[in-house]
C-alpha cells in the first residue's frame, strides 16, 4: 500500500532541463511544487575525478542504469524489437539534472520554417512534394511568437555566440548575452573554406560559458577551460550551463520547490479526464508513495515521458495501421551522415583541447534554406566543424584501407591521431506514419512493467539528404587547405549499436488539432487539462540541430501556461 | 628558455599546469569578484598550489628503482589465460619503433582487473530475457557476460592453436598469432557459443585500446607511455592558453593521481 502524502499544487516529474526550469519559473511565481527525481543527487564537486575517459565515456557512469530499465528496438512491425542491452545510439539521462549535466552544450534555435513546415513547404512545393506516409505537421505556433522565450531561455543559460544576425536563421530580439568561443585554427580553416563557397559560417551557440558571466537570477558561474571532457561528462567549473548549476538552485533559494531524489514515478493518477498525482517508489527502499496534487507535470525526457502516458492510461495510444490515436505518434531522431575529413600531413592541431559547443556552423542547406524543387527530400542539415576534445580510446583515426589492429594500424592511428579535422552533417528527421513508440510486449522493467518499443528505420528522405550534404560537406573540406580529404555518403539502417545523438523526439506531439496532437501549445494535454507533458516529445519532427534551445525556450512558455492555468483553475490555455 | 618560446612551448613537467591553474584563478577571481565558483575547483587548485609536485615525471623511472606495483597481480584470470591475454594483445597493439605495445603497458592486467568488476559481469546492463536471435541493427542480445564471453574466446583461440598448427597459443610465431586472430576477426570460421569469434575480437580489441590508453589508475597505460605516444597531455586542468594556438604544443602528461598530490 502506498503511503499517501499531503497534496501540494503541483508535482513535477524529472529534474533535468525541463523540470528545472518549470520547477524555477514556478517557485519563483509563488506556487509551491515537490520536484521527483528517480536518480542520485548531483552536484560540482563530485566530478573532483572527471577526467576519466574510460569511466564517464566508455562505462556511462551519468547515464541512465540499463539493468533496471531500457527501451526495446526493431527497424521495421515485421521484427521482433529486442531490448537495448548497452547504451549505444543515444545515452538516457538519470540523476538530479538529467542529460544536461553531460550534453555538449550545443545551442541552437529552430528555423522559422520548422514550426510552420507543412504550411510552408505545401505554399512553396504544393501538396504533392510530402511523399506518402510522411506526417509533416505544424507546430501550432510559430518562431515569432516563441522568440521572447528563446530569448528568455539562453539569458538563464548565458548562451555564447556571435554579435549581429546570421541571415540564414530566425530574427533575434537581441544578441546573445555572452560573446562567441574562443576560434582554433580549424575552426578558422572551415570558416574561410565557406566563406569562400558563399555560405554563412558562424560560430555555434554555446552553452559552455564563452566568458565569466551572471545570469537574469543572479546566478554567476566562471568561463570554459576548453578541457576536452564535455560531452559524457559533468563540468567540474560549472561552465558548462547545466540545471544543477542554473535553475535548480534558483528554484531551491525560494523556499517553494522540494527536490526528493531516488523517487521513480509509476503511473499519473487519474480519474475522469483529471490527474489526480503521481504514485512513486523509493529506489533504495522500495517504499511506496501517492503525492497527490493539483497539476502533474512530466517532464521525465521525451522517451520517459510518452511510456509514463502508456503506463498510465492516459490519452489515446497512437495505432499506425489506422494512423489514429496520439501517444506514440511522430516519433523521429536525427539523421548524421556524409561527414568530410580534411587530412593534414604537414602539420598537427592541438585537438586533445575543445569542449562540447565549440564551433563554427552554416545553415546555408538546413530547413527551406534551399530549393527543393529538384530535390528528392525536404529540410536538411546544420552542417558544422566542431573542436570537442578528441579522447585517446575512442579516437584512433586512419585513412581508408588501414586495418583494424596490429602495427600499421598503430602507427597510422598515432600519426593521424592530431591531423584530421571532421565536418559534421546534423540532418533533420521527418515523421512517418510507420514510426512509433509503444509498449513491448515481452519485455520489462526490475518492477515488471513494459518497456517503451520503438520502431524507427532511416528511409530514402534520409538516404538522399545525406549524399546531398556529402556533396556539400567535401566541397568545404576541398578549401581548407589539407593534403587530401574523403568524404562518407551513404546510410544505411538505423543501427541501435554506434552512439548517434540523444536527440529523440516526438510520441507526445504538440499542436491545435487534439486529432493529430497529444497537447496544445502549452504542452497541456487534450485528454486531461491539468496535465502538462514537457520535451522533445512535443516535436512533430526533428530539424536539422540539436534540440535543447528549442526546448527551452517551449519550456519557458510551458511555465507560463501553468501559471495561468493555476490561476484559472481550469480550461485549456489558449 | 626565453619567454616567449616558454608560452609556446610551455609545457615542463608539471609547473605550466600548475601555473595555468593559477591563471585560471586569477582571471575568474578578478572578473567574479568575490563570488564563490565550482565548488570543485577551488579545491583542486588550493591542493596542488600548497603541494607542490616532487617528483620529475617526463622521465619515466627505471625499472630498478621503482617502488613495487601492487596493483600487477590478477583479480579474475588465472596464469594461462594473462598470458593468452598479454600475447593476443600485444598482436592487437605491439611494441615498435614507437613506443611500448601492449604488454609493456599492462594492458593484460586491465582487462583482467577490468573483468573483475561491474563491466565484466554486465552490471549496468539490461540483462534480463528472453534471449532471442538478433538483426545486426540489434546490437549484442547473447545470454552471458563479458567476462564469460572473454573466458571462451581464449580457450577458442587455444584449441584453434592446437587444431591448426599443434602448438600452444606461446609456441606460435608472431605471423602464425595475427593468422590466427584474423581468422578471429573474420568471424567466419569459429564460433564461440553460438556467436562468430569477431565478437570475442571485437571486445578484446576495444579493451586492449582501452588498456593502452585509459587513466593509469586502472591498471594500463603504464607510466602515461600509451599517452606520451599519442602525445595525448591527459588530465590538465585547461587550454585555455592554446586552444588558439597555430603551433602544436606538447605537454608532459598528467593523470588523475595528480589530484590526490595531498594524500602522497
Ligand atoms: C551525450 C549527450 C550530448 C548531448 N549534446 C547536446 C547538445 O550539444 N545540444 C543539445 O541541444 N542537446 C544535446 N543533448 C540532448 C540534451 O541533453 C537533451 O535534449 C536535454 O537534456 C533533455 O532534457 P529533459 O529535461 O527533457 O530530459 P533529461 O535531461 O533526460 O531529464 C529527465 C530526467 O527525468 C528523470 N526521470 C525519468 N523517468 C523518471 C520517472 N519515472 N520518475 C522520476 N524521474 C524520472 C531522469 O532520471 C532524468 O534525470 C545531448 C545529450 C546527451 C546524452
Ligand atoms: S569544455 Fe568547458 S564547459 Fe565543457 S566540461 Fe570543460 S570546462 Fe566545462
Amino acid at each position: 500500500m502506498a503511503t499517501k502524502l499531503p497534496k501540494v499544487p503541483v508535482v513535477i516529474v524529472g529534474m533535468g532541463w525541463m523540470g528545472g526550469i518549470i520547477a524555477a519559473e514556478l517557485a519563483k511565481a509563488g506556487i509551491k511544487t515537490v520536484g521527483l527525481e528517480r536518480g542520485k543527487r548531483r552536484k560540482t564537486e563530485d566530478y573532483f575525478m572527471v577526467h576519466d575517459e574510460l569511466r564517464y565515456a566508455l562505462r556511462y557512469d551519468l547515464m541512465q542504469d540499463l539493468s533496471r530499465e531500457s527501451i526495446t528496438f526493431r527497424n521495421t512491425s515485421k521484427m521482433t524489437a529486442l531490448p537495448m542491452r548497452t547504451h549505444g545510439s543515444f545515452l538516457l539521462g538519470e540523476g538530479v539534472g538529467g542529460s544536461g549535466v553531460h550534453w555538449n552544450g550545443q545551442n541552437y534555435r529552430f528555423l522559422p520554417y520548422d514550426f510552420q513546415i507543412r504550411t510552408k513547404t505545401i505554399e512553396r512545393y504544393g501538396a504533392k512534394k510530402i511523399p506518402d506516409g510522411m506526417q509533416l505537421q505544424d507546430w501550432g505556433i510559430t518562431y515569432d511568437e516563441l522568440e521572447p522565450y528563446f530569448d528568455k531561455y539562453e539569458k538563464m543559460a548565458g548562451i555564447s555566440g556571435d554579435k549581429g544576425q546570421n541571415p540564414m536563421v530566425g530574427k533575434r530580439s537581441a544578441d546573445f548575452p555572452v560573446g562567441p568561443m574562443k576560434k582554433t585554427p580549424g575552426i578558422k580553416l572551415f570558416e574561410e573554406a565557406a566563406k569562400k563557397l558563399g555560405y554563412h559560417p558562424y560560430m555555434v551557440p554555446s552553452a559552455n560559458l564563452a566568458d565569466n558571466y551572471t545570469n537574469p537570477d543572479g546566478i554567476s558561474r566562471a568561463a570554459c577551460q576548453y578541457c576536452g571532457f564535455c560531452e559524457r561528462f559533468g563540468c567540474e567549473y560549472g561552465a558548462k550551463s547545466d540545471p544543477v548549476v542554473t535553475v535548480l538552485p534558483v528554484a531551491e533559494k525560494t523556499g517553494n520547490f522540494e527536490l526528493r531524489d531516488l523517487s521513480n514515478v509509476m503511473e499519473v493518477l487519474h480519474t475522469g479526464g483529471r490527474a489526480t498525482g503521481v504514485r512513486y517508489i523509493n529506489t533504495l527502499t522500495g517504499e511506496e508513495f501517492e503525492q497527490p496534487a493539483d497539476v502533474v507535470v512530466l517532464t521525465s525526457y521525451a522517451l520517459h515521458n510518452v511510456r509514463l502516458l502508456l503506463l498510465s492510461k492516459l490519452g489515446k495510444p497512437y495505432d499506425p495501421s489506422t494512423g489514429t490515436g496520439v501517444i506514440g505518434r511522430n516519433y523521429a531522431y536525427q539523421v548524421n551522415g556524409g561527414g568530410a575529413q580534411a587530412i593534414y600531413e604537414d602539420r598537427e592541431f592541438n585537438l586533445f583541447a575543445g569542449a562540447g559547443a565549440l564551433g563554427s556552423c552554416i545553415d546555408d542547406f538546413n530547413g527551406d534554406n534551399f530549393d527543393h524543387s529538384n530535390l528528392p527530400f525536404l529540410h536538411g542539415a546544420n552542417i558544422r566543424y566542431t573542436q570537442a576534445g578528441f579522447r585517446p580510446i575512442q579516437t584512433n583515426p586512419t585513412p581508408a584501407g588501414t586495418p583494424k589492429w596490429g602495427k600499421e594500424f598503430k602507427k597510422q592511428s598515432l600519426h593521424y591521431y592530431n591531423r584530421i579535422l571532421t565536418i559534421g552533417v546534423q540532418g533533420s528527421s521527418l515523421p512517418w506514419r510507420h514510426h512509433y513508440l509503444d509498449l513491448d510486449p515481452t519485455y520489462k522493467d526490475v518492477y515488471g512493467r513494459p518497456l517503451l518499443r520503438i520502431t524507427y528505420d532511416f528511409e530514402d528522405q534520409d538516404r538522399e539528404m545525406i549524399k546531398f550534404m556529402a556533396t556539400k560537406t567535401i566541397a568545404i573540406a576541398n578549401e581548407m587547405k589539407a593534403t587530401k580529404t574523403q568524404a562518407s555518403n551513404t546510410i544505411s539502417n538505423y543501427d541501435i549499436v554506434p552512439y548517434q545523438s540523444t536527440h529523440n523526439t516526438g510520441g507526445a506531439v504538440m499542436g491545435t488539432d487534439p486529432g493529430n496532437s497529444a497537447t496544445n501549445t502549452h504542452m497541456q494535454m487534450w485528454d486531461a487539462e491539468n496535465v502538462f507533458v514537457i520535451g522533445a516529445n512535443a516535436f512533430t519532427h526533428n530539424s536539422g540541430y540539436n534540440p535543447t534551445g528549442t526546448l527551452g525556450a517551449l519550456a519557458y512558455r510551458a511555465a507560463e501556461g501553468i501559471t495561468k492555468y493555476m490561476q484559472q483553475g481550469k480550461g485549456m490555455i489558449g | 628558455m626565453a619567454e616567449e618560446e616558454k608560452d609556446q612551448q610551455p609545457k615542463q613537467p608539471n609547473g605550466p599546469q600548475d601555473e595555468s591553474r593559477r591563471k585560471f584563478l586569477k582571471v575568474s577571481g578578478a572578473a567574479l569578484g568575490g563570488v564563490v565558483v565550482g565548488g570543485v575547483v577551488g579545491g583542486l587548485i588550493g591542493r596542488n598550489m600548497n603541494q607542490p609536485k616532487q617528483t620529475q615525471p617526463g622521465t619515466p623511472a627505471k625499472p630498478g628503482q621503482q617502488t613495487k606495483d601492487f596493483n600487477q597481480a590478477l583479480m579474475y584470470m588465472n596464469a594461462e589465460q594473462f598470458t593468452l591475454t598479454e600475447a593476443l594483445a600485444e598482436r592487437i597493439f605491439p611494441e615498435d619503433e614507437l613506443g611500448p605495445g601492449a604488454k609493456a603497458l599492462g594492458v593484460a592486467f586491465f582487462i583482467d582487473h577490468q573483468l573483475a568488476g561491474q563491466w565484466g559481469t554486465n552490471g549496468r546492463d539490461y540483462m534480463m530475457g528472453p534471449f532471442q536471435k538478433a538483426e545486426a541493427t540489434q546490437g549484442y542480445q547473447a545470454i552471458f557476460k563479458r567476462h564469460e564471453l572473454f573466458s571462451t574466446g581464449l580457450q577458442a583461440v587455444k584449441n584453434y592453436a592446437q587444431q591448426k598448427y599443434q602448438k600452444g597459443v606461446p609456441d606460435l610465431t608472431p605471423e602464425q598469432l595475427d593468422e590466427l586472430l584474423t581468422v578471429f576477426e573474420k568471424g567466419q570460421e569459429v564460433q564461440i557459443n553460438g556467436l562468430p569469434s569477431s565478437v570475442f575480437f571485437n571486445l578484446l580489441r576495444s579493451s586492449t585500446l582501452e588498456g593502452a590508453y585509459s587513466d593509469p589508475l586502472y591498471g594500463g597505460n603504464k607510466d602515461m607511455q600509451g599517452w606520451r605516444m599519442k602525445k595525448y597531455p591527459g588530465n590538465q586542468m585547461t587550454y585555455m592558453d592554446i586552444i588558439e594556438k597555430e603551433e602544436f604544443v606538447t605537454y608532459e602528461p598528467a593523470s588523475l593521481s595528480d589530484h590526490m598530490t595531498q594524500h602522497g
